[in-house]
Formats: C-alpha cells, structure tokens, sequence
C-alpha cells in the first residue's frame, strides 16, 4: 500500500527524549524528591470482603516518625453525583471508595487507611499497628457465581440496569445490554454450519514494570500540586479536585515520566490520599505502591464468561453470529464489557446479530482498562469459533475471513457504519507473508491466525508552537508520553513547517501551562494530539507569512511554504532566515491549536503465529509470529512497529502463563513477579511486522491510533495453533500447561 | 530509629561513603540517599531486573543487596556507563533501534547488557535471551532490545578490530 510521500512523516528520528532514557537521568514519578518530605503507605484490606466494624489508628499514631494517618472519614462529605474518571462516568462514592474503603471492604487488597512518616519503613511499620475490626463476610469471584440468585452482595444500593431500564433488583449485575441487527432467527435459519462454544478467561493485569506512585504538597496558599506518572495528568486533577471538594484549579498536576500504563494508569489511587496527608502534615507526602498493591490493590482487567455462536453458509458466507458477554468488573462497576461486545464482530460483515452484555461486580480488584480493553476476551471467543467453522467447511482460515471481512459501509452490530477502514488489506497481507506457507519444520507443531479490531477515540488535546530565533520551535503539549509520542507529535508539526524533526523541541508540562489534554489512551495521542500539533504549526505558517509579507512588502496570501521556504514572487527566505528577522517585524510567533477531533479511524490487526506442543508436558513454545496492523499512515514506523510487538507480546503473555490466582477466600496467591509469569527475552522469538497502510480520510496525514488493535488477535490465533498442533480446542485462558493436558487427556478418554 | 552503618564504596568510579540503616537495600542507599535515581524499582523482590547495576562486575538486583554490603566494593549504575559526553555504544544502538518505549527498564537492560558485552563481545541471539531473561520488559516486547545488544556488539567488535 502506497500512500503520500511526506519528508518526515514515515522516517525513523531519534526520540526527543532519548538521552535522559538511555542514562538515567529521566525523572519518573517515584525520583521525585522535595525538601521535608514524608512518605506514605497505605493499609489494605486483608479480605476480600467484609464490613468494617472499627478502625483505631492510636496506636500506629504514637509510633515515633508518624506524622499523620487518614481513613475514608478525612475526605470531606460531598453529595453523590456522577464523575468523569477520564474513562467514562461513575458516582462520586464508588470513586472514593476505591481510593479508600468506607464501611466495606470488597476486595483483598482494598485500601482502608494511610500513613504518613520520616521513612517509608516507618510507615510501613505503623500501618501493621492500626486495628481493624472485621465482620468478614462470604466472597464471589467470578461472573457465573455473582450472577446466581442468593450470591453475596456487594452493593446494597447497587440495582440491575436493563435494556437502559432501570430495573429497581438489587444484584451483583450493574448492567445487562444488548446490540441487535437483523433477524438472528432467520439468520441462524439459514446457515448450513453452526459452532456454538463457551470460554472463560482469568484476570491479568497490564504488569507496567513501574509501581504506581504520586506526591503531593498541600501548600500554605491552598493549592495542591501533585506529581505522578499518570496517562492523564488532566483526568487526575480533575479525580483529585473532585475527592478533596476544590475547584480545579485549585490542583495542579505535573506528569513525571511514566514507566508503562497500558490503561492501568487512568485511574487515580494515590494522589488524593496523599494530599490528605500533606493537609494533616503540612508537608509534601509520596506514596509508591510495591509490587503486591500494584497487583491487588490497582485494576487488572475483567476474566470473562463467554458464549459465542456463528452459523455460515456452504458457500462460507457467516448468516448469523450471537454472543453472550459477562465480564467481572471487580469491586465497582465497569467492566468495559461494551467495548467487548462492540468489538466482538467487529472484523466481519454479519447480516443478523445479537450481542448480550453483562458487567457483574465481584470481589477482586476494581477493573481498569488493558489495551483495547474488552476486545481481547471477546477476540478470542469469537475468533476461536470462526477458525472452527472455516476448519468444518474446508475452507482456508484467511480465505474465510476474507469472505465475510468488514469493508467501507459495513454496518457494526452497535450501530455505527464504517468509513474506510483497513480490514481486507491486513487479511491480504497476512496471506502474502511468507509465513503463512512457510513448512513447520516437525511434529506436534500447528500455524493458527486471528484478526482483530480497536477503535481509536479522538478527545480533546491542545498545543503550543513558539518559533526561536534560530529557526527550531519549541512545542508544548500535555500529553503524557509513554512510548515515544513526543516525536511522533512532533514529527507532524516539523511535517508542517518543513523543518528537520530535530528541530522541534517538543515537552509535556503540567496542568496550569497547556490547554484541557485528555489521557494518553484509546490510541488517540499521535492521531489527536498530533492533530493539535498540525494545527498549531499551521497557525505558525499563516503567521510567519504574514511577516515574510511584511517584509516583501506584498500580500500574506501571495506567499507559499515549501519544505521549509517561504517564496513569494522571486523572493525566497528559509523558515530558519525568517525567523531571526521575527523580532523586527512585529514580535515572537507562538502557534496555538486546540482540538476535539471526530475524524477517528479504526485499527484493524491480524496475526501468524506458530506453536510447537510439547504432548508430555503441555507446555506451548512460540516458534514464530507475524503481527500485522493498518496504521493508516506510520508517523513513526520504529514505534509502530514497537507498539505491534508490544501488544503482541502482551497477547501472548495473556494466551499462555498470565492470570490472576485466586484461592476460595478471593485472595491472589501469585501477586510477584515471579508467579504472575510474564513472558521474558527467553520465552520468545523476534516479532515480525507488517504495517499495512490505508489512509484515515479523518487525519491531516492519514493516521489512525496503532496502540491496541495488536493486543486483540494473538490469544485467538495462538489457541487456533494450538489446536493444530495438539488437536484440542481450548476454551480457556490461560492456555498453561494442567489446561492442555487436561484437554488432551479428556480427548483420550 | 536504627543505628545507622558507615559504609565506604566506589561508585562509578568515584569513592563515595554514606550512612545507612541495616534494613536498607543498596537500591534505597543508590536512589533515596545518594540522589541516584537512574537505577529503577520495579518489584523489590528481585524478579524485574529494573534495579540492576554491576557490583564487582557482578551483575545483581540491588534491590536484593543490602547497602552495608556495598562496603568495599565497585559498583556501577546507570549514570557511570556513558563515557563522559559520549553515550556507550549499548545506549546509542537503543536510541538508534527505538529499543525503549516507557523507558522504565531500559537502564537495567542497558546495564546487564553492558556486562554480557564484557565477557562476551560476539554473543548470539539466544546467548543474549538468557543472558536478559532476568530483565523484564512489558512495552517491547523485546525485540529491538534484542536487535539493540547485538548492533552495539558488532559495533564494539569493529571498533576494536
Ligand atoms: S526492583 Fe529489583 S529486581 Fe525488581
Ligand atoms: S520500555 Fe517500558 S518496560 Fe521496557
């Protein structure tokens, strides 16, 4: 796929932010340091559910070095409402109570109080010194057994939302939805083939290497300033204001460097609890979650309940397709069940559909998003069927999905029709790769394939360009940057001014210094933020022409921009010329742009991958894999590539070894490292790529978001492998070794 | 209060003394006391690899070593790697690779890189996979960090040739 040649969109510049990364000298949230400061931690629910009967925090008060201790009960009274979290609205309380536990404890790991000390030992010390008195109570864990009548309840308040309706049931089910289109009946009618199969998939966790962390400093003026590494700074003043009953801008928040998110970092844990202790103190507080919180005490993303039914013509055309999704939000409802179920059949053209959605509370941790959150749990249920039905029509798995793949005017089960997206170009592209019809090379070895699909979202996100006298620019922007988005951004204001990458200079700031960012999320920030960018860099141009007029004594409108030349007539003057001529001719250039973007375009994904299983063991070997994605136009080909062979490896990680182990008391037995075994250098071979590129008409150049759709696939193509290679289809994840035995086993029997 | 212990070291070549607690990881002494904050916590359990620095030419996860351990020894971290103003050649094949996306680990990879390089100036692939199997990356999936180690071994070995 060709598209427009650009001078630097599509190269690969060193990242901006490089050399601070290479040499440590980057500041992370958890570097952050300030005179006088305390540190806290946090105390935590031993249950996974129970009331609180008592707290008495005198103890761990006397305790020399404590300076403060908080609960639920310092958070000033504020009236329920509901509140944009950065990922959707919830109520107030549900938010607080997240944060620190009111009445009830719902999960093992819950926060209850906090501490304040000279030392971080100090503090974990008097945190063991406060008392809790427990009336512990029976736990759920997973959808089914939430969802039967006379489970525990965890929400007393918490009534059942059906088809919009509020249904007035107290349960553990907070929503049942459902997407229609067609007549499923007449469609299941008539279909020759039909496969209907039932999955369940564990609770994994996005394992972001850095622990969440956040400071913060009441000052003696009022204002709270926090520091944290967060996806949205925007979203945690807002969380933060909205807890502590301040207006906005009351808070100003300053990202650190962020060690990964994937999601995780959206919601907000540690910032508003920390600024109650600095109220209590007067002094700056920084918590750092360990390990263990981070597992048990942040949000992982939703197991899942799963059935999924396609019926297909001989002629390999899919008639009907039927799910049914119930997700575990955790502790508070949310399960992004939605997105699931929207991204369920996204990838097809499906006359007749229906899709039935549950978010279901249970005791584990309040649910955060993971990359394409909800997409993956549905991805490999749906793809798992459709790789059945084209293995029972004898029908190649990529020829089938050609056949009934989404094209431009597709119609998805939710409503929305699709503009030109990518879908049968990644299919193709698939089926060209050598690997495809590249030989095994031995036994107990199989190849399986799945595709996927992610939304992008737009949001709004805001930009400043300022022009140096000696022709770079400085570009301020308030998007958090985790994985090189500072060049990818300005790489498209360099596109616009005809300058070298290099030359613009691009920093995040705080939450006083750039305009309303939304969070680094949903693959929005090259596209929207790099929007904002574009934008801003035209208002550069427009002005700088202006002063190129000024100068030729002409009209604005008569001078033109190419690669980096003003011309006008037979004058020509460099961007860098005319920009030391800036302050005779009326003053500094500053650009503005200030987005909200509709213009979004799904990603579509696939992959190839190839696994040898070992039948004595069950262990799963990946011999080779291909991730292949349409990233509508590669800003950065390097990081796209690099979020392909991220996602793809979190996929595995998701397929093979990750899940959260819960013991009959709802507490997680493997909250390490070690246990929660995440793929290392040794578990896998080098990741192909190919980036597929079918502009995005919504885009100045063409780019669509890349940093979820590749997570979708993987699980679904290594489970359709695995069956090749074992002949058992699993209907679980983890696909870990007692699974595939198992399965080979009852085979046997 | 604890006691604190002297405990005298060299730190990327320079000697350098602090006052610790007992309790105190080399980790904490490198990041809380001495300002070096390079060096990354990921786990402190010793299964992330993020807090690798030499010790002795020894690589280890100081999060698992005490400070009063230091005692004596030579350790290097992160910001004794780049050779005054000029970057390693593991640091510039990163950048150049795109081998770090949050960068969180990156200091720890560069690290236990720079010691496998040490011993081993022409490593394979799979020399470099067990060699880093202790270096946990979520973002990369590690192939450019894979792909990084090797360019800056071919580099080393034609700057030595
Ligand atoms: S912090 Fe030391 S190994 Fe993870
Ligand atoms: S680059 Fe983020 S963990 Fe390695």
């Amino acid at each position: 796929m060709k598209t427009q040649e650009y001078t630097v969109v599509g190269t690969r510049p060193i990242r901006h932010d490089g050399v601070d990364k290479v040499t440590g000298r980057a500041l992370y949230g958890a570097d952050f340091q300030m005179a006088g400061l305390l540190y806290g931690h946090i105390l935590r629910s031993p249950h996974a559910h129970a009331r609180i009967r008592r707290i008495d925090t005198s103890k761990a008060e006397q305790l020399p070095g404590v300076k403060a201790v908080v609960t639920a009960g310092d958070f000033p009274e504020v009236p329920e409402r509901m509140v944009d979290l950065g990922e959707g609205d919830t109520p107030l309380s549900y938010a607080r109570g997240n944060v620190l536990a009111k009445g009830k404890v719902l999960y093992k790991g819950h926060a209850i109080a906090a501490v304040a000390a000279t030392s971080v030992h100090v503090a974990e010390e008097a945190a063991g010194l406060i008392e809790v008195d427990y009336e512990v109570l029976p736990c759920v864990l997973t959808a089914p057994e939430a969802m039967q009548d006379g489970a525990a309840i965890l929400h007393d308040d918490l009534k059942t939302k059906e088809f919009g309706e509020q249904t007035g049931r107290v349960s553990n089910v907070a929503e049942h939805f459902r997407y229609a289109m067609g007549d499923i009946e007449a469609g299941f009618a008539q279909a020759e083939v039909m496969v209907e199969r039932e999955f369940n998939t564990a609770t994994v966790h996005q394992g972001y290497i850095e622990p969440h962390n956040a400071t913060a400093l009441w000052n003696n003026d009022g204002r709270i300033l926090v520091w944290c590494s967060t996806q949205g700074s925007f979203s945690v003043r807002d969380v933060t204001a909205c807890l502590l009953d301040v207006p906005v801008s009351r808070v100003r928040v300053t990202p650190m460097e962020i060690g990964g998110g994937f999601g995780g970092k959206i919601p907000v844990y540690l910032e508003p609890v920390a600024a109650l202790l600095s109220k209590k103190t007067g002094k700056p507080v920084k918590i750092v979650m360990s390990r263990k919180d981070v597992f048990e005490g942040s949000g992982p993303t939703p197991g899942s309940h799963m059935k999924v039914k396609i019926g297909a013509r001989k002629d390999g055309r899919i008639t009907a397709a039927q799910a049914y999704l119930a997700y575990e939000a955790g502790a508070y409802p949310g399960a992004m069940v939605a997105p699931g179920a929207m991204c369920v059949f996204a990838a097809y053209d499906i006359a007749n559909v229906v899709i039935d959605g549950f978010d279901v509370v249970v005791n584990k941790p309040s649910t955060a998003a993971y990359r394409a959150p909800g997409a993956t749990n549905a991805a490999f249920a749906a793809e798992s069927v459709v790789d059945e039905i084209a293995e029972k029509l004898g029908i190649d798995p990529l020829d089938f999905r050609l056949k009934n793949a989404a094209k431009e005017g597709t119609r998805r089960a939710d409503g929305p029709k699709y503009r030109r997206i990518g879908c049968v170009e990644v299919i193709e592209a698939m089926k060209n790769h050598p690997h495809y019809t590249a030989p095994l090379g031995g036994p107990h070895r199989g190849r399986g394939v799945a595709i996927g699909f992610w939304f992008n979202v737009g949001l709004p996100s805001s930009c400043t360009i300022s022009v140096s006298a000696d022709g770079t620019v400085n570009l301020v922007e308030g998007s958090t940057d985790i994985g090189g988005t500072r060049t990818s951004i300005a790489m498209q204001a360099a596109e616009v001014l005809g300058i070298p990458a290099e030359d613009v200079h691009p920093t995040v700031v705080d939450t006083d210094s750039v305009g309303f960012t939304a969070v680094t999320g949903g693959s929005r920030t090259t596209f929207a933020t790099g929007w904002a960018a574009y934008e801003a860099a035209q208002d550069v141009v427009r002005q700088m022409k202006e002063r190129a007029a000024k100068i030729w004594e002409t009209e604005a409108a008569s001078v033109a921009l190419d690669r980096g030349v003003f011309q006008s007539g037979d004058k020509r003057m460099t961007f860098q010329e005319l920009a030391a001529k800036l302050d005779q001719t009326g003053g500094p250039v500053v650009g503005r742009g200030a987005v909200n973007p509709r213009g979004v375009g799904g990603s579509f994904s696939g992959c190839i991958a190839d696994v040898e299983v070992d039948p004595e063991t069950g262990k799963v070997t990946i011999l080779r894999f291909t991730s292949v994605q349409d990233a509508g136009k590669a800003i950065h080909p390097s990081y796209v590539e690099g979020q392909m062979q991220g996602g793809s490896v979190q996929g595995i990680g998701w397929a093979l070894n990750e899940e959260y182990f819960m013991n009959d008391a709802g507490s997680m037995t493997n909250s390490s490292l070690l246990d929660y075994r995440m793929p290392t250098a040794l578990d896998l071979p080098m990741i192909d790529t190919v980036i597929v590129e079918v502009p995005n008409p919504g885009h100045p150049f063409g780019a669509r978001g890349v940093g979820e759709a590749n997570i979708v696939p993987p699980p679904g193509a290594i489970a359709n492998a695995i069956y090749r290679a074992a002949g058992v289809r699993m209907n679980r994840l983890p696909m870990n070794p007692p699974a595939i035995m198992q399965a080979i086993w009852s085979q046997r029997d | 209060m604890h006691t604190k212990v002297r405990v005298q070291t060299t730190i990327n070549g320079e000697p350098q003394e602090f006052l610790c607690e007992p309790r105190q990881s080399l980790l904490e002494c490198l990041r809380d006391l001495l300002g070096l904050t390079g060096t990354k916590e990921g786990c402190n359990d010793g299964n992330c690899g993020a807090c690798t620095v030499l010790m002795d030419d020894r690589v280890v996860t100081s999060c698992l070593v005490l400070g009063v351990e230091a005692q004596g020894c030579q350790i290097t971290t992160i910001e004794g790697i780049a050779r005054g103003s000029e970057l390693h050649p593991l640091q510039r094949s990163f950048l150049e690779n795109a081998a770090l996306q949050c960068g969180i680990c990156t200091p720890g990879f560069i690290v236990a890189a720079k010691a496998l390089l040490d011993q081993q100036p022409n490593p394979s692939e799979d020399e470099i996979r067990l060699w880093l199997a202790n270096n946990l990356c979520r973002c990369t999936g590690y192939d450019k960090i894979i792909r990084a180690v090797k360019q800056a071994a071919e580099q080393m070995q034609e700057v030595n040739a």
